[in-house]
């Protein structure tokens, strides 16, 4: 290929990461000829590319890069994609904006003094044929729409999660597999020691269908306790906003936001979180947010379905009672 | 003695409630909010945080505060000072403006070569403001040091001969040794700025920055190359469709609020 998009996808234990199928939708708004890198180790197994919807794949094969991709380092990684760039030589390289995706993207751009728009929303073609994209900046308060100019390369970090996979389309796609043996990370590089685990308390965030947060509206670590009482009887996970996590009343392993997680339930139970619009951007997919805040006009309720306006302190304990005698 | 170099970005206060942030859809610029002075990124002072965690662990450093852009607040930008840090170095020029990502990244390298380098460059892991996260990482690309995202905690190891590093991954974090130089991204999990005390504000106070252009450092033309332009800028309406609930009090409102909930099968 020349010209055209370059879809760098990301592998997780042989596997694809949910972003790719999300690329593979999102190259649709900008071209019609996307081709897919993936980086993998000779033991990656072809099957999981059935149906992916793209023409054709190229993988880099790469003894270490199941290692380099959970070194957290991602060089080697960024040196794979800009050989598949220097290779194939496209008008566009779509990523997805995951830690190393961020990384890889900048490095990317950095590399062949590219223009660089990241974190985008949604995208799509000028009448020059240049790619436009949306992107939330001010930490979600403002929208921005950029074009690219020039005839240089446009590299796009797309968001997680803002478009829909692709859906399942034809069978296997043309699969080329690339020997890049040979390339290598020059100079001293971050070694990965170990990766720990730290699975915070009760329901994980991101699978729970209903979420309990407070925020700094709480004014202090032991609501927190109250708010656990009220997950236990709703099967709920626990959140809460960054400054309560800042302020140390709770582990940052719960922080819902823009830099924490970005989490999906039903329903989503906010008690003294103003609804700044970095915590919004985590739950902006929740499908009912009932907020409960002293401050009437607090942004949260401009988002929410069902609100309280009143002090935390007064509705908890009543609302957790309430709860607790429905069957 | 280590020479760390933090990279600190002048940004409007995130604290305003978003009913008080405005653009110009026209000029395509936020409009600060009257009367509220900006701040370093907040992101930007974990990473001086992380500076000072070392030199109280005892490592022997000079830290130097780098930023790029104009109108600078100074006793916004001399918070560094306050709380510890050594100098501050101001690239203040109206072209900062124009400056991508790229370009930025340029200038601070240069900056930082012409202060003698460094041995760690650290930077918050994005800035508030445009919320991009590239600067640092084009930083390490240009300077051809190892890079570490998302730092959580740091330390030297015994010898002195590299940086122990914690950093945040999905579902829990990775230990990572990192030669030196390196450049880092420092994220809110490493813990807020501490408070500066009197005598810190005081020193700050009697510190001047070094101050200079983008021309000063020889670098040529680096300001917006036209790779990328912004055509719009706006807020998003939010319509409203909150149903507020009232009881006869709070307590009553917090009873009532559960069984609407039930009512409508969200819990």
């Amino acid at each position: 290929m020349s010209g055209g998009v370059l879809i760098v996808g990301e592998v997780v234990d042989g596997g694809l990461h949910p972003t790719v199928r999300q690329l593979v939708n999102a190259s649709e708004r900008i071209g019609n000829e996307a081709s897919l890198c993936l980086a993998v180790d000779s033991t990656f197994d072809d099957s999981v590319l059935e149906g992916i919807g793209v023409g054709n794949v190229i993988l880099l094969e790469h003894t270490d890069t199941a290692a380099d991709g959970s070194g957290g380092v991602y060089s080697l990684l960024t040196e794979l994609a800009c050989e598949a760039v220097k290779r194939l030589e496209p008008s566009s390289v779509l990523i997805a904006k995951t830690d190393a995706g961020s990384v890889i993207s900048a490095r990317i751009a950095a590399r062949f003094d590219a223009g660089l728009a990241s974190d985008c929303i949604d995208l799509a073609l000028n009448a020059d044929g240049k790619v436009a994209v949306t992107r939330p900046v001010h930490g979600g308060s403002a929208l921005a729409v950029y074009e690219f100019a020039g005839d240089g390369l446009q590299v796009v970090s797309v968001r997680p999660g803002s478009f829909e996979p692709a859906p399942v389309s034809g069978g296997l796609p043309e699969i080329e597999r690339l020997d890049m043996s040979d390339v290598s990370v020059e100079g001293e590089v971050p070694v990965l020691v170990e990766t720990v685990s730290e699975e915070g308390e009760g329901i994980p965030l991101e699978q729970a269908d209903v979420v309990v947060s407070g925020g700094r509206g709480l004014g202090g670590p032991e609501p927190f306790d109250n708010l656990r009482e009220l997950c236990g009887l709703l099967n709920a996970a626990l959140g809460a906003s960054r400054a309560a996590c800042d302020a140390g009343w709770i582990d940052h392993s719960h922080q819902v936001g823009l830099t924490g997680k970005s989490i999906s339930p039903t329903t989503y139970i906010t008690f003294g979180i103003s609804g700044a619009s970095q915590h919004m951007a985590g739950c902006s997919s929740a499908r009912n947010i009932v907020a409960i805040d002293k401050d009437r006009e607090a942004n949260i309720f401009s988002h929410a379905r069902y609100g309280v306006v009143g002090d935390w302190a007064k509705v908890l304990p009543a609302f957790t009672a309430a709860v607790a005698e429905l069957d | 003695m280590l020479k760390i170099a933090v990279c600190a970005k002048q940004v409007p206060d995130t604290d305003i409630p978003p009913s008080q942030f405005k653009v110009d859809e026209g000029a395509l610029r936020v409009i600060p909010p009257a009367g509220v002075p900006p701040i370093v990124n907040g992101f930007d002072m974990n990473a001086v945080e992380a500076a000072l965690r070392l030199r109280d662990a005892g490592v022997e450093c000079e830290i130097v505060i780098f930023s790029v852009g104009t109108e600078f607040a100074l006793d916004v930008m001399k918070k560094p000072l306050a709380i510890g840090a050594d100098r501050l170095v101001l690239v203040d020029d109206e072209a900062s403006e124009s400056l991508d990502a790229l370009g930025t990244a340029r200038v601070l390298a240069a900056a930082i070569e012409r202060d003698g380098g460094a041995d760690l460059v650290l930077a918050g892991r994005q800035a508030s403001d445009w919320d991009q996260a590239h600067v640092p990482i084009m930083l390490s690309e240009i300077m051809s040091a190892p890079l570490v995202t998302l730092v959580r905690n740091l330390a030297m190891n015994g010898g002195g001969e590299s940086f122990e590093v914690e950093r945040v991954a999905e579902g829990g974090f990775q230990r990572i040794e990192c030669p030196i130089p390196a450049v880092m991204t420092v994220t809110n999990e490493l813990g807020e700025a501490r408070y500066a005390n009197l005598r810190g504000i005081m020193a700050a106070t009697r510190k001047q920055p070094e101050t200079m252009t983008i021309a000063d450092l020889g670098i040529g033309d680096v300001a917006n190359n036209g790779k990328l332009e912004m055509t719009r800028l706006f807020v998003p309406i939010s319509e409203s469709n909150v149903e507020f609930i009232e009881g006869e009090d709070e307590a009553d409102s917090g009873r009532l609020l559960a069984l609407r909930l039930r009512e409508a099968k969200l819990i």
